[in-house]
Order: C-alpha cells, then structure tokens, then sequence
C-alpha cells in the first residue's frame, strides 16, 4: 500500500486553477521529486497536499485513510509535514525554541529529538539560542528542515529548500537530507535544479501550468524528455534557462 | 489608450436610474424646506434629529467606508459643535452664526489632533479617538463657564419665539446636512474620491502606487469633524440643554455604527437608509430603554458579521443598482454591481496576487 | 511628602492599570486584534464576582475561583463565536462587533443590576482597612501592596508561560505565523481560543481588584478600557514588561495631576499618553518581547 496517494486533485486560487486533476501515489521509503517552471503549481500542490490550502475537489489519501477535509496541523500529528517555500521560521523565537515548538505538537513517538536533530545538522549546534531571524539562508533552511523532523513525520514534503541559497549552502543541505534519505525517510521535494533532482529522486513528476505532464523512474527519463516537458512539448530550450 | 474598448466594455458614471434619483434627491430638499410652513412644531423638531442622525452615520461612514479609519470618538467634535455654541454665543455672537463659528472651531481642532491621531492605523487609532474625546469631557466637565458637570442651556435662543427658533434649526440642519452630502458626494468623484476608495481597497498597494495615503485620511478626518460639530451643534439647538456627559457620550458611535453598518458600509446611500432606521427604531422603542441600546448592539454585531455590506450594499450587489453616482460603473461586465470595486473582484485580485 | 505619598499611590494605581491592560496586550499581541470590550469584561468580571459574593457571603478571594474560569470560558467563546468570524471578515469589523459587544456588555449589566454603584471592599476582609503609617502624610495600605504584588506576579507569569511552556511557546509561534504554526502541528485556532480566554480573565481579575479597591457600576467599562489602552500605548505594544511600566508612568501621571486639583487625575493621564503618541507611536519600550 502507498503511503500517500493524491487522487484526481483540483486546487484554485479564486478563479485561477493553479493545480488540475492531478493524481500520484508516493510508496514507503521512495523519494519523488517534482520539478517544473515557476507557477507551475508545484508549491500549491505542495501546500494542499500538507493541508495549508484546501483543495477544490480530489483527494488526499495518507495511509489509507482520506485527509483530505483535515486541517494542517492534525495532518502533522498523523506524520505529514512540510518544510515550506521560504522557510518561515518563527523569527523572534531561538533556534532551540522553533525546534521545540515543532516537537511538543507534532507526531508522537519517533527517534527526533532536539539532540538528534542537532546531530544531523551540526551547523545549527552553536546557533542553538540564537534567535532565527539571525541566521543566514543556509542556517535557515537546515534549522526548517530540523523543526520538519522534530515532528517525526513519516513523509516529508520539502518545497524549494535550495530557493535563495549560495551553493555551498545547498551543498550542506543535501549533505544532511543524504542522512535522511540514507536512513530510509519517505520524501517529496520540490526542485528547481533538474540534475540535482534526477541525482537525489527516484521518481520525477514534471508540472506544467497546474497538469502532471511527465512521470517516470529518475534514471530512465532522459535530460532531454524533462527538459521538453518542463517548457512544454517539443519546444527548443531558451538560452539562460536551467539546463 | 483604453484597454477596455478591445473588450466591448465601457465606462460610466450616470445611469438612467442615478440621474433620475440625483435630481429627485435634490428635489425633495427643496421640498423639505417648505415643511415647517405646514407641518406641527413636533414632526419639525423630529425631522431635525432625523437630519443630526444622517449627518452622523454619514460622517462616520465617510472616515470608515472611505478612509478605513474606525473612530470610536467623534462624539468630540459633537460635543465641540455643542459646547462651542455656547462659549460664542455666551461672548456676544448670535446663536445662528454661533453655531457657524462652533462647527468652524470643530474642524480647526481636527486639524491638530489629525496630525497626532493619523499616526496610528486600526485599533490604536480607535480608542485614541476616545481617549480625546474623554480628554474634552474632562476639559469641559471643569469649566464653571460652560456649566461644568451640570450643563447648560443656549439661553440666547430665547431671544426667537419657540416657533421660529425650530423652523431656523429645521433650516439650518437640512442645509448643513444638503452642504455635507453633496460636499462628500463631490470629494468621492474627484481624483481624491479614487485614491480614498484605493486607499480602503489596500493602503499598501495605494500608496505603492503613489496615492497620498495620509493626504487622503487628513481631508476625511477634518470633513467628518465638520460634519461632527455641525451634527453637535444642531443638537444642542433642538435640545436647548446639554451636559458633558451626554454629549460626549460613546453612545453617538454605538449609534453611528449602528446606521452605517446596517446602512452599508462604504456606500453612499447606505448610510442615510441607516438614519432613517434608526430613527424609526428610537420612535418606537427607545422606552425600552437598556434593551433597546442591546438590540442596537445585537444587530450591530449580526450585521457585520453576516451582512458587512449592510442593507444597501446588498441590494446594490444584488440588483447593480445604484443611486448617487459616486463611483465608475463598467458596462459590459457578465457580473452586473456596480463596479467600482465591489468585494467580488477585491477578492479576485487578492487571490491572484497571492498566486505570485 | 505629599508629592511621595502621591508618587507611591500613583505606583499602586499602575499596577493595577499594568494587571487591566496585560490582556488587551495578550490579545493585540497574539491574533492583532484591539479588543474594544476588554474594559466592559473587566466590569462583567467585577459584577459576576460580586453576584456570587452577594448570594453565599463568601470571601471575594475564594470567589475568584469559579468567577474566573468562568470568564476564561467567556472568553474562550468569544474568540470561537464572535473574533474568529470577525477576523475573517476584514481588518475593521473585528473592530465594529467588539464595540457591539462592549455596548452590549454595558446595557446588559445595567439591565440586570441597575445603574448603582457596587464594591466588595467590606467584604473583602482585614486587607482593605490594614495600612502602616510612615508618616503623617504617607501610609502604605496592604491593599495597594496585594494588588501590585497580583499584578507583577500575573505578568511575570504570563511573560514565564510564554517563554517556558508549550502552550506559551505555541501562541508566541502562531503570533509571529499562524499559518506555519499549523505546519508545524499546531492548532491555531485553539491556540487563539486559550489566549483570549486567558486575557479575559486577566481583566476580570482587574475589574475585582477594582471592586475591591473602589467601586465599579455598569457604565464603568469604557473608562477601563481607556486607562488599558494607555498603559499599554504608552508602555509600548506588545510588550508585556513595557504594559508594567506604561501602568506604573500612567498611575503616577494621575496621582500627581490629581494632587493640583482631584478631577485633573484622568485628564492627566490623557495629556501622557497623547504627549507620548506625538513624541513616538513606539511607546517608551518599544523593544518587542515574547507576545509579538
């Protein structure tokens, strides 16, 4: 059994549908990754599917049970959470704090702890009481993962987590979310940077204007195949786009 | 270039129905003034409160459905209008002209207290009106020579027989509220009318795009307090007596936003739609007493909640009509309200800028 | 020694303004929404409080027990009932069905108790009458130390449970983001739901104070929330320690204008908090604290 399947999903922006009839399922321990252009809805499936944006029809299935009427934060507990565009950590809170709070509402009953969290982002140890909005992108991003996994989820959603980041930032950020995937997490992510997304998925779904327009095993879909369906069919690759 | 002409859709400000219902507006002010000359004394002095409470719920609308600025203190500027009478009339001036140089007065201290007031938005701007409006309760409650806590009379009236003194208060009302309306009417169609609606839409975005957000709240603030003080004024001229207590009283904003909010918030007609209700309202129950001002509260509370476009918006919404031109009207439109911004297509605009 | 018996009566009276106004500071700090009734629940607070008293004699002390639950439920319905509804419908109608509410509040209790005037100072034992003279013109009542020693207890507490409970530490992150609070498992709207109900309660245990101290009747609403607001305005919003201090600057400021001429003591008050809005709109702390 999968542990998410998202079924003939619809999700609007008023008038506007930014996500059509989209349909997948996510099995235990698999890492998807989606990928497409800016507005192609990726981020609102995103939020949908962790409950942040009610959807206007379709359903959201996470462990066989229909969540799609729950609100986000019930969603948490039931181990589903997403680390969202931006990081939105809580400013004025230490980094210990926004760590905490995540740990004392989330799931009940896994392995992360404060302690353990710190372990797999060391960069966060000494900016332990530091207050959030002090630290820099990359501090950032590994403090949101951090407070994600502090509420144990059994599927992480992570939206953008290289968005704004220096190179190395995001070097360090895959380097601990390698520790994850390495110890069997389930994940959705959502990537920018095609080569990096076939690297670490082992599923892609590309999106196009809210449509699901390709899906298929990482190491199988060529560069080329995303690439098309990532600016539409058959169309010839601008200069400056992300290869 | 006009974007609209490719899509078939055109722009206007009159319709049949607002020009029709304009000209009738001004035709039964003109009917009004004739009223004293066959109507009893009683109804005279009742259409004058009838007049106080349109110039109060329009007023308040005019600060909060235009300038989003929600005062819980007006009642300053009535008690302003008042006790300024008073203070001219008691140094020499004519009652008549008193009250002229009380509601003058009233929109000079607006003045001031618009530039210590504006500083604030939403709630802290609320309560600091009352903190004022509870400071000049104070100021006034301790003067000897206005009556201190007791009150006063306007005692110079008596120079008027009883029956002319309630016709020139008729008279002086029904202007003062014609002036006010056809004053707002003309500054909501102005260039400033657009930046205010803009303003109410979105500060942020209005002054992004270069409205002058503050210029825009100053002019509705001093207006209103006009508004106010001449609301004051012919309320001490219909009541011969007033104390601090009660002309300063939060009642004249439970009141207000009471009218504006069953009225219709933001509308033009709304508001006078809600002084006629609640004048019918306060004819018929105010021997209630407690339960009456419950009532006003309860409905208050339903209103916003339920129907925050009031009476009026709705039927606007509903039917696309409306009245007083005040705003643009685009023809051509699937949906048919009125146009100028109806919450509709805010929302529309909101969601699609959250999009990006 | 006038002038010190005044300052240290203004001080007490600042603590009893700091405890009225903490929860207007709760509320604002927490959903940013400005409570225009907080004063009128302060008064029903005050009046349940003595309704019960009237009936089994009991001490007004014990009787803050079950008064303040039941404000904590008035307040946790209020949020549920009226606030939610409001905050969803605009940034001013929050503004328009709270100033319902208090006019309801008012008429309601003037209905139900008439408009005279009510105190639970005889009932309310030795602590009312006991005072130490240090001088023939200053006396330390133990009233005024309770109700300031109430007041620095109940804002160091409010200021611990933010910083140190999960509950505390939930509405400081669904305050600073409500919506990544959801994300983060929590359920804001209960969140929300405890914040007013806690800041309700607050101002009940004010408006008894208040009783106890003077007298309260129906109408007296409306001032309390002024005199809130200002310690809060001029402490600096949404700091709890600055409410202290903006209460403490305001019961002076009354004390010291009453000593010209008693009816200057409120209008005093007014003149700081205006002098303090024209200098700075931050107020004099304007440090933000854990309720922001």
């Amino acid at each position: 059994m999968s542990l998410l399947s998202v079924e003939n999903l619809d999700v609007r922006h008023g008038l506007l549908k930014a996500v059509r009839d989209v349909s997948f399922e996510v099995g235990e321990g698999e890492i998807l990754a989606l990928v497409g252009a800016n507005g192609a809805g990726k981020t609102t499936l995103m939020r949908a599917i962790a409950g942040a944006h009610r959807p206007a029809s379709g359903r959201v299935v996470f462990e066989g049970a229909d969540v799609t009427a729950m609100p986000a934060h019930r969603r948490v507990r039931a181990g589903l959470a997403l680390v969202p565009e931006g990081r939105r950590l809580f400013p004025d809170m230490t980094v210990e704090e926004n760590l905490i709070v995540a740990g004392a509402n989330g799931r009940r009953g896994g392995a992360w702890k404060v302690d353990t969290v710190l372990e797999a982002f060391p960069i966060l140890k000494p900016l332990r009481f530091k207050r959030a909005a002090t630290l820099s992108g990359g501090e950032q991003q590994a403090c949101a993962i951090g407070r994600a996994l502090m509420t144990n989820p059994r599927l992480l959603l992570l939206d953008e987590v290289s968005l704004g980041l220096s190179p190395i930032a995001v070097e360090g950020v895959y380097r601990s979310l390698h520790t994850l995937i390495d110890g069997g997490a389930t994940i959705v992510l959502v990537e920018q940077d095609l080569a990096r997304a076939r690297k670490v998925a082992q599923r892609i779904i590309c999106m196009l204007e809210g449509r699901m327009v390709l899906e298929g095993p990482a190491d199988r879909l060529t560069s080329r195949e995303i690439t098309e369906a990532y600016f539409g069919l058959g169309r010839v690759q601008p200069k400056g786009a992300p290869a | 270039m006009n974007p609209l002409r490719t899509t078939g859709l055109s722009v206007q400000r009159w319709t049949k129905v607002s020009r029709a219902f304009t000209g009738g507006a001004g035709l039964l002010v003109v009917v009004l003034a004739f009223f004293p000359m066959f109507m009893s004394a009683n109804v005279v002095q009742k259409l004058t409160a009838l007049f106080i409470l349109i110039m109060i719920a329009s007023m308040w609308n005019a600060l909060a459905g235009y300038g989003g600025l929600v005062s819980v203190g007006q009642q300053a500027y009535i008690g302003i209008g008042a006790y300024g009478t008073v203070w001219f009339a008691h140094h020499g001036v004519p009652p008549y002209p008193a009250m002229f140089l009380a509601i003058i007065l009233a929109g000079a201290i607006s003045v001031v207290f618009s530039f210590l007031l504006l500083r604030l938005t939403g709630g802290q701007f609320s309560i600091a009106t009352w903190v004022v409006a509870a400071a000049f309760t104070v100021i006034v409650s301790l003067d000897k020579g206005l009556g201190a806590g007791t009150g006063i009379s306007l005692i110079e009236l008596n120079q008027y027989g009883p029956e002319h003194r309630q016709d020139y208060t008729y008279w002086f009302a029904l202007g003062a509220t014609a002036v006010l309306l056809i004053v707002l009417f003309v500054l909501l169609r102005s260039r400033m009318g657009s930046s205010l609606q803009a303003i109410r839409d979105d500060e942020q975005a209005a002054a992004s795009v270069g409205v002058r957000v503050m210029a825009g709240k100053r002019v509705l603030y001093i207006f209103a307090a006009v508004g106010f003080g001449a609301a004051g004024a012919m309320t001490l001229a219909n009541t011969l007596f007033i104390q601090p207590n009660s002309i300063f009283s939060v009642q004249w904003t439970a009141f207000a936003i009471f009218m504006v909010l069953v009225g219709g918030l933001g509308t033009f007609e709304g508001p006078v739609l809600g002084a006629i209700l609640l004048f019918l309202i306060q004819d018929w129950f105010a021997d209630l007493g407690v339960w009456y001002l419950i009532g006003l509260g309860v409905v208050a509370i339903l209103f916003a909640l339920l129907l925050p476009r009031g009476l009026w918006g709705t039927i606007e919404e509903r039917f696309g009509l409306q009245l007083m031109p005040v705003g643009y009207r685009v023809r051509g439109l699937g949906r048919s309200p009125g146009a100028d911004s109806g919450p509709l297509e805010e929302a529309d605009a909101t969601e699609a800028a959250a999009q990006t | 020694m006038t002038y010190v018996n005044a300052v240290f009566q203004g001080i007490i009276l600042g603590g009893f303004y700091a405890l009225l106004a903490c929860g207007l500071s709760l509320i604002f700090g927490v959903m940013r929404i400005i409570n225009l009734a907080h004063g009128s629940l302060a008064v029903l607070g005050a009046f349940i409080t003595w309704w019960i008293v009237d009936k089994t004699s009991l001490s007004p002390f014990l009787v803050l027990i079950p008064s303040l639950i039941v404000m904590f439920g008035v307040g946790w319905a209020l949020q549920r009932g009226l606030l939610e509804r409001s905050l969803r419908a605009g940034i001013l109608i929050p503004l328009l069905t709270t100033f319902g509410l208090a006019i309801v509040i008012d008429n309601v209790l003037l209905g139900v108790f008439s408009p005279d005037v009510r105190s639970l100072g005889g009932q309310a034992g030795a602590v009312t009458t006991t005072s130490w003279k240090v001088s023939q013109q200053f006396s330390i009542s133990a009233l005024g130390i309770l109700i300031l020693a109430v007041a620095v207890a109940v804002l160091g507490g409010l200021s611990l449970f933010l910083r140190r409970t999960t509950l505390g530490r939930a509405m400081r992150a669904t305050a600073q983001d409500s919506d990544t609070a959801e994300l983060v498992g929590i359920d804001s709207r209960g969140v929300y739901a405890r914040a007013a109900g806690i800041a309700v309660a607050t101002a009940a245990l004010a408006g008894v104070f208040l009783a106890i101290r003077a007298v309260v009747e129906p109408s007296a609403g409306p001032t309390q929330l002024i005199f809130a607001f200002e310690a809060v305005v001029i402490g600096g919003f949404g700091s709890l320690w600055g409410t202290l201090v903006g209460g403490l600057i305001l019961g002076v400021a009354q004390t010291l204008g009453a000593q010209i001429n008693p009816q200057y003591a409120n209008l005093a008050g007014h003149l700081v908090f205006l002098a303090v809005i024209a200098v700075r709109s931050g107020g004099i702390l304007a440090a933000r604290e854990g309720t922001a």
